[in-house]
């Protein structure tokens, strides 16, 4: 399978990736936010390109190997930063979220991106539906944490009064911790949905809808973490608390992603 | 001929007296066209703000126009000669002159280098010019009082620090809070730089303001001023869970607002964060709020940090203000003293041309036997007697027109010596109006104390 693509949309990610810290530290280069946009939009096309030839050389979806799947899930967070810059023009989320994209995506450059025959087992309608679900829930999660660290970077600069270059591009505590919590109430429905997708997959393709498998368990517990988050938000949890949380949330879906899918033995494994 | 001003602001009276004095700005037009009926007024302004009530006006002769003005404030408002003597003070010409530019350029504020009574300056003049109270000397004083005021602004950094204040909270709230619209703003205790901050909160989109205060008259008449809601002060802690954000200045001399109470506050409003901003002195915020969640404070040194223009270089910045004020005085002078001279050599010639033409005809009329030459030749005879004398008064004038020295009464003293005022005077202003002050002094809530 040819990367060249791949390797594309990762070179324009690093470029905007750079335009978009430049903007952060560098205030009175303006320019900067705007053509690492353009930049971002550009290797997202690239990526899509990616995404689509994959899928007519394998002929299934291309989600079954780590490097699929860290390719969707970055192509995933980049979608949710695109929608979230169109739709509320807070440059400095660049800033944050395409250096995440880079730390999914060279991994996986690194694992072999190599086209694996699948267990016939799982070829069905549902492998799509399971996985987009699951890693569309991860990206909201991924921009919950992302906004997160944003929401404490800039609240310690209000508490502590020493206002840096980083204050004036940071947007207000009010819309970080709003769509902080936005995403949540959008990635946990998405994240169930997909458990119950896989539950259900998991029944016609072994008889059985949960097995405790590692990565099942994990997922659980994401989930249970999740919901939590979202119940403490409805008694009056906000600001720092939920960031820390939201953040703790993210590591145990990076926990799930990157460690318990390759190291333990399941249905998962990659 | 010259210019004055009359008033009264919060260097010379407290507030009690200014309230008394004040001139609802619906009321101005009637207020000014009464004052234009008093003898020797010839064009007037009338500047109300809660800091101020001042009367700028133009008058045939100073001394008596300062007596005109003041009976007019007395009558306009139903007090006594002696009451009003003791809180008014009087700017005759030069002085004047410099009042009014000092004015415009907010040095003779409470918070140096606030923007807003240039603002009430322009409204002022806004009314005259509307009533016609204003013409020549007014209108370019007005004029001129805007582009110095301008120029403080520019080439002074005087500004900065009061504007800088409020901006900076502003700023922070912003950064907290996004948009501040439907945000509620609490005011506690008053004080300019206090009123100041919601004021640029207000113009920022904050819709609801409410106002506590130690007495409740006051609360209520800032609550008035800027269309919220006053509460008594033993209220506000239960109405602080409404409350984004906090302005605090009571002058109480110790901690009005403590940890267990914004505690308290945060648990019921559900973590909703509070920006509390401190301008009292001393502070009346407990600092360890800050350390409570969800809650900014920030008192003025934290706000002023972010003004590199400290104490001492505001003043250097204020005698900067002055030294260009002076000089925009100095320019406006010279104007004025041309504009007088014109008049005046135009006046003389006109004057002595009548008197040698009346005399010419008398003459030529009872001598008989005269050929055309020799009328002629009495005819230039007169004219050369007449530019001989006028010769040196007229460089007299010329040079006064032009002179810095501003004790120098050339020009009217030139008027008394050739009686040229007295044709000039204005029939039918000697009686002095019927009192309408009651009416007047009940808006006086209306008070703009936004200066």
């Amino acid at each position: 399978m040819n990367l060249l693509f791949f390797q594309a949309a990762l070179i324009v990610y690093a470029l905007a990736a750079a335009g978009y810290l430049v903007y952060i530290v560098k205030p009175e280069q303006k320019w900067t936010a705007a053509a690492s946009f353009w930049a971002t939009s550009l290797g997202f096309v690239l990526h899509i390109a990616y995404f689509a030839l994959r899928w007519t050389e394998s002929g299934r979806i291309p989600i079954t190997s780590f490097f699929e799947a860290a390719n969707f899930l970055g192509m995933g967070i980049v979608f949710v930063f695109v929608l979230m810059e169109f739709r509320f023009k807070i440059p400095a989320l660049g800033s944050f979220m395409l250096p995440l994209v880079i730390l999914l995506m060279v991994p996986a450059l690194v694992i072999s991106g190599d086209i694996k025959e699948l267990n016939p087992v799982l070829k069905s309608g549902w492998l799509g539906i399971h996985t987009s679900l699951a890693v569309l829930g991860d990206s909201a999660f991924a921009f919950a944490c992302i906004i997160s660290i944003m929401y404490l970077i800039q609240e310690r600069q209000l508490k502590s009064k020493h206002l840096g270059a980083i204050f004036h591009r940071l947007p207000s505590l009010d819309i970080m911790d709003t769509l902080g919590y936005k995403a949540l109430t959008l990635g946990w429905p998405l994240f169930t949905l997909g458990m119950l997708t896989g539950s259900i997959w998991a029944n016609s393709a072994w008889g059985t809808y949960w097995s405790w498998d590692p990565k099942e368990t994990w997922s659980l517990i994401t989930w249970v973490i999740y919901l939590a988050l979202l119940h403490l938000r409805t008694i009056g949890w906000r600001g720092r608390k939920m960031a820390f949380l939201s953040i703790l949330g993210f590591a145990f879906v990076l926990i799930s992603f990157f460690v318990v899918s390759r190291v333990q033995v399941g249905k998962h494994s990659f | 001929m010259g210019i004055v001003v009359v008033g009264l602001s919060h260097k010379s009276a407290p507030i009690e007296v200014r309230e008394k004095l004040n001139f609802p700005e619906a009321t101005l037009p009637e207020a000014l066209k009464k004052l234009m009926s008093y003898e020797g007024v010839r064009e007037s302004l009338i500047v109300s703000t809660c800091n101020r009530v001042e009367i700028y006006a133009s008058v045939q002769d100073t001394n008596a126009g300062i007596d005109r003005i003041k009976q007019f404030i007395s009558d306009y408002h139903g007090l006594s000669r002696e009451d009003l003597e003791r809180s008014l003070y009087v700017y005759p010409d030069a002085q004047g002159v410099r009042h009014t530019f000092r004015v415009a350029s907010s040095l003779d504020s409470m918070v140096l280098g606030e923007a807003q009574i240039l603002g009430q300056l322009k409204d002022a003049f806004d009314i005259s010019l509307k009533t016609k109270t204003t013409s020549t000397i007014m209108n370019k004083l007005i004029k001129k009082a805007i582009s110095v005021a301008k120029r403080v602004r520019t080439e002074t950094r005087l500004a900065e620090g009061a504007v800088s204040i409020s901006t900076a909270a502003v700023e922070l709230a912003k950064k907290i809070f996004g948009e501040l619209e439907g945000k509620n703003v609490m005011l506690l205790g008053a004080g300019e730089m206090a009123e100041l901050a919601a004021q640029h909160l207000l113009g920022n989109g904050v819709k609801n303001i409410m106002v506590a205060n130690r007495t409740f008259e006051r609360a209520e008449e800032l609550a008035t001023e800027f269309k919220g809601d006053a509460i008594r002060f033993e209220h506000f802690p239960d109405a602080m869970v409404m409350v984004d954000i906090l302005i605090c200045a009571t002058g109480a001399p110790n901690y009005v607002v403590k940890r267990d109470m914004v505690t308290r506050v945060l648990k019921e409003r559900r973590n909703k964060p509070i920006f509390m901003i401190d301008i009292s002195n001393p502070r009346n915020i407990d600092p360890e709020v800050d350390k409570v969640d969800n809650v900014y404070l920030y008192d003025i040194d934290d706000l002023q940090s972010k003004v590199d223009v400290n104490a001492e270089g505001r003043s250097k910045e204020a005698e900067k203000a002055e030294e260009l004020i002076a000089l925009e005085v100095e320019t406006y002078l010279q104007w004025e003293r041309a504009l007088d001279a014109v008049p005046t050599i135009v006046d003389l010639r006109e004057k002595v041309e009548d008197i040698r033409k009346r005399e010419l005809d008398k003459t030529l009329g009872s001598l008989s036997g005269m050929n055309e030459d020799q009328k002629r030749a009495v005819d230039i005879m007169s004219q050369s007697i007449v530019n001989k004398l006028l010769h040196a008064p007229l460089v007299v004038l010329k040079q006064a027109a032009s002179s810095t020295d501003t004790t120098d009464n050339t020009l009217a003293v030139a008027r008394r010596l050739f009686n040229l005022d007295k044709e000039l005077k204005r029939p039918g202003h000697d009686r002095a109006p019927e009192q309408e002050a009651p009416a007047a002094l009940e808006k006086g809530s209306e008070a703009k104390c936004r200066e």
